[in-house]
């Protein structure tokens, strides 16, 4: 099946069509850059205070910066992101405050939700989130909107059925929804070739008698403008389409993964002079006029202070409440869990022994 | 929630509009098409629903009333339709999603147990899940293999969702109402045995019942019966027939399954001091042993014999040439009533 990768800047920072430079203006470039330093200082720092008993479990998307920064400044606010756990880097471009991110890594409920933004809690099960893009969509097409969902998932979560059962019903139903899928190679250890027997999974798009576009994920220019054509499409209630960002994971699965187990750390390492995608972008911006230094230097300060900022914040956050445990459950809490809960907190008061 | 909003009219229970006596199948219906009428965020899912009116025509007619896009036809996927419930359901719809058996539900098990009761703990109430699962349940109709099941355990252990299980159609109605205008999700079970089983004077238009409250349908000293759903006919039967050897029953349908009335089992116990629990589920895991719990908690110093439960085996429901032994019968409450009673 014949699904180019769609690439506008090539890997020497050259532009693959040059006539497209008059549609990237100095601010779109600033933009993605700028985004993309972000999340990429982000994701270290995390890993780093996950790595001094700061934070959790940490689920790590260096390489995939392109693929989610791109994606996401394509979004207008009102638009619906339906994140997986890898996609925080996403969730920060799209307006999630970058403190409650940290507190969700530090296994604080506050941390899955972003009040006010259109940002779904991290789906934890793989593809869950599929069907529930579907109904976001045809609630804002109910409520005669043209807001879009865009909603992420990698390529492991395409041997799930809820992908299927996403894509079908959303091409049914012609529902306003881009289907991101960040092929980053590895479903935790698993490579894509284990994964399934297709070439491409951009290919499942003919199954479902709707678009797919295979793009260049560490191409941010690329990944940015397939995904607001794809919207542009959605809203004009054109239905959903199905976009394949090749990307790549640099490094482990989670902390608590060792990826030397399943490949070669020193070859990725090799390879990332060729796909890093904020070098990419680097070396476009080097060949066509955009370099600044100052503004550079200055940017990195910007998010070194935005950073030290929010982990002073998540870590001066008040402390859980036991009761926090019961409070949320319904919204009138039934009998069980109210004797539940004052059985316990009178235990652990020590009025009951 | 600016285009779309609830549109009540009746806020009240109307009770002046009239009777009308009708089938549980035909209170559900009507209950669907109140609330379509009212609530233009009400929207009906499932499979074969629309142009068919449901498997058991339980949506009969509404599709042609309320159009293709609330009363909607959905390809054949039961996770699909939770999950795209639970898209609508956080977006501002109230989504009532039939299953068309409950043994068909679980492929949605994973929606239901990871997201759909749990979306509003996760985000402390931001998103929420308002919706209502419809499903037809249990043995005793003749029915083809994996459609019998009653599995209403597997959902009243899964915090975060409701579980009501109506006897009637006057409860079914006032119910499946209470459960549309819930602010958590639902799963409502729908007897097939009772569907059609008899008629009852219903009310016209909008009426409530209290989830969480038991009902008592016979009043009695010696022996309190405590069943739901399609049992509750059959525990009915067989305390009526006790009569004749003067043991008098008090027999409660408990409704809803999650989170139980505590208060009307403690009440009736505390006065009869003996107990049978019947339901048609399996026993172990059985929704019965929550109510031992009850007793346990609230009764214990006030029994006089060793609680009894009449129940399904822990066993998968039989084919149906065999369905009649695993389903408790009139005649096997009976034993039990006068086990307890006599001990």
């Amino acid at each position: 099946m014949n699904f180019p990768l769609v690439r506008c800047i090539k890997e020497d920072g050259n532009m693959v069509d040059p006539s497209l430079k008059e549609k990237i203006s100095e601010e779109l470039v600033k933009k993605f850059y700028f985004h993309m330093k972000r999340i990429r200082a982000f994701d270290r720092s995390a890993k780093n205070l996950q790595r001094q008993g700061r934070l959790g479990t940490y689920a790590m998307y260096e390489g995939q910066e392109a693929a989610q920064v791109g994606s996401a400044l394509a979004l207008d606010t009102m638009d619906w992101m339906l994140p997986t756990y890898r996609d925080h880097g996403a969730l920060l471009t799209h307006g999630a405050e970058m403190m409650r991110v940290l507190l969700y890594w530090n296994g604080r409920m506050e941390g899955s939700f972003h009040p006010g933004k259109r940002i779904f809690p991290p789906a934890v099960p793989i593809a869950t989130q599929l069907p529930h893009a579907v109904g976001t969509a045809w609630a804002e097409v109910r409520k005669g909107t043209n807001n879009a969902c865009l909603v992420y998932f990698g390529d492991g979560a395409t041997s799930e059925g809820d992908f299927h059962e996403g894509l079908n019903f959303a091409s049914v139903l012609k529902s306003p929804v881009v289907f991101f899928n960040q092929n980053n190679g590895y479903a935790i250890s698993v490579p894509v070739y284990k994964q399934m027997n297709s070439e491409s999974i951009v290919q499942k798009s003919v199954a479902y008698g709707i678009p797919g576009i295979r793009v260049d994920g560490n191409d941010i220019v690329a990944v940015y403008f397939e995904t607001q054509k794809a919207l542009e499409r959605a809203k004009k209630g054109e239905g959903p389409t199905l976009i394949e960002a090749v990307t790549q994971r640099f490094g482990a699965h989670t902390t608590a993964d060792d990826p030397s187990k399943y490949r070669d750390q020193e070859e990725v390492e090799r390879q990332r002079e060729h796909v890093d995608p904020i070098r990419r972008l680097e070396r476009f911006m080097h060949k066509h006029g955009f370099e600044n230094e100052t503004w550079i230097k200055e940017t990195e300060k910007a998010i070194e202070t935005e950073i030290q900022e929010a982990i002073m914040e998540m870590e001066n956050f008040p402390k859980a409440e036991i009761e926090d445990i019961f409070d949320h459950v319904f919204e009138i809490m039934p009998r069980s869990i109210v004797e539940q809960k004052n059985e316990y907190m009178e235990w652990i008061r020590g009025e009951k022994v | 929630m600016s285009l779309i909003s609830a549109n009540k009219k009746n806020k009240t229970n109307d009770f002046a509009l009239g009777q009308k006596n009708i089938t549980m199948v035909q209170a559900i219906t009507d209950a669907l098409d109140v609330m379509l009428e009212r609530d233009e965020r009400v929207m009906l899912l499932g499979e074969d629903i629309g142009k068919n009116g449901g498997v058991f025509r339980a949506t009969d007619g509404l599709q042609k009333k309320y159009g293709e896009d609330r009363v909607v036809d959905t390809p054949l996927s039961e996770a699909g339709i939770i999950g795209t419930g639970v898209g609508l359901a956080v977006n501002g719809m109230r989504p009532v999603l039939e299953i068309q058996f409950l043994g068909f539900i679980y492929p949605a098990f994973e929606q239901i147990a990871t997201h759909v009761t749990r979306m509003r703990m996760r985000t402390r109430g931001e998103l929420t899940v308002p919706m209502v699962i419809r499903a037809p349940y249990g043995a005793g109709v003749r029915a083809p293999e994996i459609h019998s099941d009653s599995t209403e355990a597997y959902f009243t252990h899964m915090p975060g969702i409701k579980v009501i299980c109506p006897s009637s159609p006057y409860d079914a109605k006032g119910l499946l109402i209470s459960a549309m205008e819930d602010p958590d999700p639902v799963l409502f079970m729908e007897s097939m045995r009772l569907y059609r089983s008899g008629k009852e004077e219903v009310p016209e238009g909008y009426y409530k019942e209290e989830i969480g409250k038991g009902k008592k349908v016979k009043e009695g000293k010696d022996v309190t019966v405590i069943t739901w759903g399609a049992m509750v006919k059959t525990a009915k039967e067989a305390a009526d027939s006790m009569e004749n050897r003067d043991i008098e029953c008090d027999v409660i349908d408990v409704r809803t399954l999650y989170p139980l009335d505590q208060d009307i089992i403690a009440d009736s116990v505390q006065k009869t001091g003996r107990v049978v629990i019947v339901h048609e589920a399996h026993e172990t895991g059985g929704v019965g042993n929550d109510i031992l719990s009850v007793i346990n908690k609230q009764a214990f110093m006030y029994l006089k014999a060793p609680i009894e439960k009449v129940t399904g085996f822990d066993v998968p429901v039989p084919m149906f040439s065999l369905e009649d032994h695993y389903l408790p019968s009139a005649a096997r409450i009976q034993t039990a009533i006068h086990k307890v009673y006599s001990f």
